[in-house]
């Protein structure tokens, strides 16, 4: 940028100084401590200066490493299982969400249709649905009504590769957190989506359709590249909320679906806080979208504020 | 662009335009994935959850063996005084958040409204709080409010004063601190967005009309950004009545129900308490709020461009 920056006073800089530490403080002191012994955060020596150890990422991830730590007994803490879900769980969401929500968008904004007002209006309601409403239906309708019963083909088949009793529900595997997580999603990405769609221009659509491409064709080969910026600041967002959702995983996972929010919670509630090991897997959670904040920083503030000053 | 669609075989074989009812079926087409999705895990939960509103139903039972009984779980409800209560501490939750958000964002972005160096790698700082999950910013503030560990009595102990009971008597405001921390960037981006695309012209000509830096911000700036501001307090507005895994975190509702808001009652009747029916009914009361919410929102919208209009017909007409 070659414009010129006005100079600010040394109070101005402070303030800043101030703000900046009020809002990375709590992400380093978790960061600082995720690397301290216990016995060091709760006699609160040293602050900054102590001997940094990795021993607390060890034990959160003891089911995963190679080698056995020597300081670990029996390894309690299925962090890796648990991360390896959350990993599923939030790419395939992601993914599923951008594609369907960006055909969507398309639709309500190119096309003039029967229903189309109806769809549209749905869309923008449904989009306040908080999570916890959610909870009753949802909890319901995976365990009793989605489900293929043991004594048909699908149903029989599938009990037969991967074991277990009962008919055969949406509760308890990936694919029933993903499809809520698809469903909550899908009214923001479409909302969102549609005013990146708006700005492409009309004559890029007519031209490729004049040299014979079909409408899929047209979208998929013309719209989404163009609207590039857009689809990442939709699947930060998606990816956030199906990376950090806690409720709903909760009350549809079982043993071996759980995501990390679960793991977290499930370790806090206990009386004694193991405080390092919580920290160490509390900063394992937060690394991804801190590193998508800090690739996609400009995507992020650009989606934001297509989603509400355009409102 | 064009050129690589062109040069692309697969489209110039078929020089044909399509037949008229795929045109006519393809905005079908493009809904259907979405609209079926919605349909199966958005309104068909919802409409089960009104249904099962009025029955007396636990997780033992499947809906259609649970007894019908009207409108008995709104009653009993509205007559409750722990519901009351949890009522009461969400809207005063949402309340003091949204305030106090909008006041210190708006603030802010007033503040720091000017051109410096360095000002995207601040906004990256700035909105990494909202990227973190909920459960970990609970598990950061209940490190931090820890009665003897935590870094804000150690701080008091240091200075010389009393510790503070943050996580007891203090719950409540502890809870919306921690809630301010976290998404008053979000006020400060998009009020800072919308203070960056204010006309120049106006600005311009109140300093020529020797209009004071505070002039400018109580006559100008605010007026014209208060169409956003609305949208953007609303929408803040109805996502803290989702708020729930980092009081979840931080007191699980206590102590006693000081910090019990709605959204956690409900998976505590659900869960804890197995009364699924009271639990949707429940549900029902936040999502009527929610929808009032949200229906003003667009009102205000609506109204906002019908003036829009009205003002350009006017100024058309002056012509």
């Amino acid at each position: 940028m070659d414009q010129s920056y006005e100079k600010q006073s040394s109070a101005f800089y402070a303030v800043i100084a101030l703000l900046v530490l009020m809002s990375m403080g709590p992400v380093i002191l978790m960061f600082v401590n995720s690397f301290k012994l216990d016995v060091d955060i709760i006699s609160g020596a040293g602050g900054l200066i102590f001997l940094p150890t990795i021993q607390n990422y060890e034990t959160a991830l003891c089911d995963v490493l190679w080698y056995e730590p020597d300081h670990i007994n029996f390894c309690s803490l299925k962090f890796g299982g648990a991360f390896v879900n959350s990993l599923i769980i939030a790419l395939v969401s992601t993914i599923l969400t951008l594609v369907i929500g960006s055909m969507a968008a398309y639709a309500l904004v190119r096309f003039r249709f029967f229903g189309r007002d109806t769809a549209s209006i749905t869309t923008l309601m449904v989009r306040m649905v908080p999570p916890a409403v959610l909870l009753v239906p949802v909890f319901g309708l995976w365990n009793n009504e989605f489900c293929l019963d043991r004594d048909s083909f699908i149903g029989g088949a599938i009990r037969e590769t991967f074991g277990g009793r009962g008919d055969v529900c949406l509760a308890g595997t990936h694919s029933g957190i993903i499809l809520i997580y698809v469903a909550m999603n899908l009214p923001f990405v479409i909302w969102i989506l549609q005013s990146f769609i708006v700005q492409v221009p009309r004559s890029l659509e007519e031209a490729a359709r004049v040299d014979g491409a079909g409408p899929f064709q047209v979208f998929f080969k013309v719209i989404l590249p163009l609207i590039k910026p857009g689809l990442a600041a939709a699947a930060i967002f998606t990816f956030r909320i199906a990376w950090n959702e806690y409720l709903l995983a909760s009350a549809l996972s079982d043993r071996d679906t759980k995501t990390v929010p679960i793991l977290i919670v499930n370790n806090m509630s206990e009386f004694n806080v193991e405080w390092g090991v919580i920290m160490a897997t509390g900063m394992l959670l937060a690394i991804p979208p801190i590193i998508f904040t800090l690739l996609a920083s400009r995507q992020i503030i650009t989606g934001m504020t297509a989603g509400a000053v355009k409102g | 662009m064009a050129d690589a669609l062109t040069s692309d075989p697969t489209l110039r074989r078929k020089p044909k335009r399509a037949p008229a009812w795929i045109n006519r079926a393809t905005p079908y087409m493009f809904m259907a994935p979405a609209v079926i999705i919605m349909a199966m895990a958005l309104i068909y939960p919802l409409g089960y959850m009104i249904w099962g509103s009025f029955r007396a139903w636990d997780p033992t039972q499947t809906i259609g063996e649970a007894e019908f009984i009207g409108i008995k779980n709104y009653i009993t409800l509205w007559n409750d005084p722990n519901f009351r209560e949890s009522l009461g501490v969400t809207l005063k939750f949402a309340f003091f958040c949204v305030t106090i958000e909008m006041v210190i964002g708006v603030g802010l972005a007033l503040l720091l409204d000017r051109n410096i160096r360095g000002m995207s790698v601040l906004r990256t700082m700035f909105i990494l709080p909202m990227m973190i999950a909920p459960v970990v910013v609970g598990l950061m503030w209940r490190y931090m409010y820890h009665p003897s560990v935590g870094t804000f009595n150690r701080f008091l102990e240091k200075v010389g004063l009393p510790k503070v009971d943050w996580l007891g008597s203090h719950s409540l405001t502890s809870v919306i601190i921690a809630d301010v921390w976290q998404w008053t960037p979000f006020i400060f981006i998009l009020s800072l967005a919308a203070l960056q695309s204010l006309p120049k012209s106006a600005l311009e000509a109140s300093r020529i009309d020797g209009a004071t830096a505070w002039q400018q911000v109580v006559y100008i700036k605010l007026p014209l950004m208060m169409p956003v501001l609305i949208v953007t307090g609303l929408l803040r507005l109805i996502d803290s009545f989702k708020v729930l895994e980092v009081i979840l975190v931080l007191t699980q509702g206590g102590p006693g129900l000081s910090t019990e808001i709605l959204a956690l009652r409900i998976s505590r009747t659900a869960t804890e308490f197995r009364e699924l029916g009271v639990a949707a009914a429940m549900s029902n009361y936040l999502l009527m709020i929610l929808m009032f919410l949200t229906i003003a929102m667009f009102a205000f919208n609506k109204l906002r461009e019908i003036r829009a209009a009205w003002t350009r017909m006017a100024a058309e007409d002056d012509i």
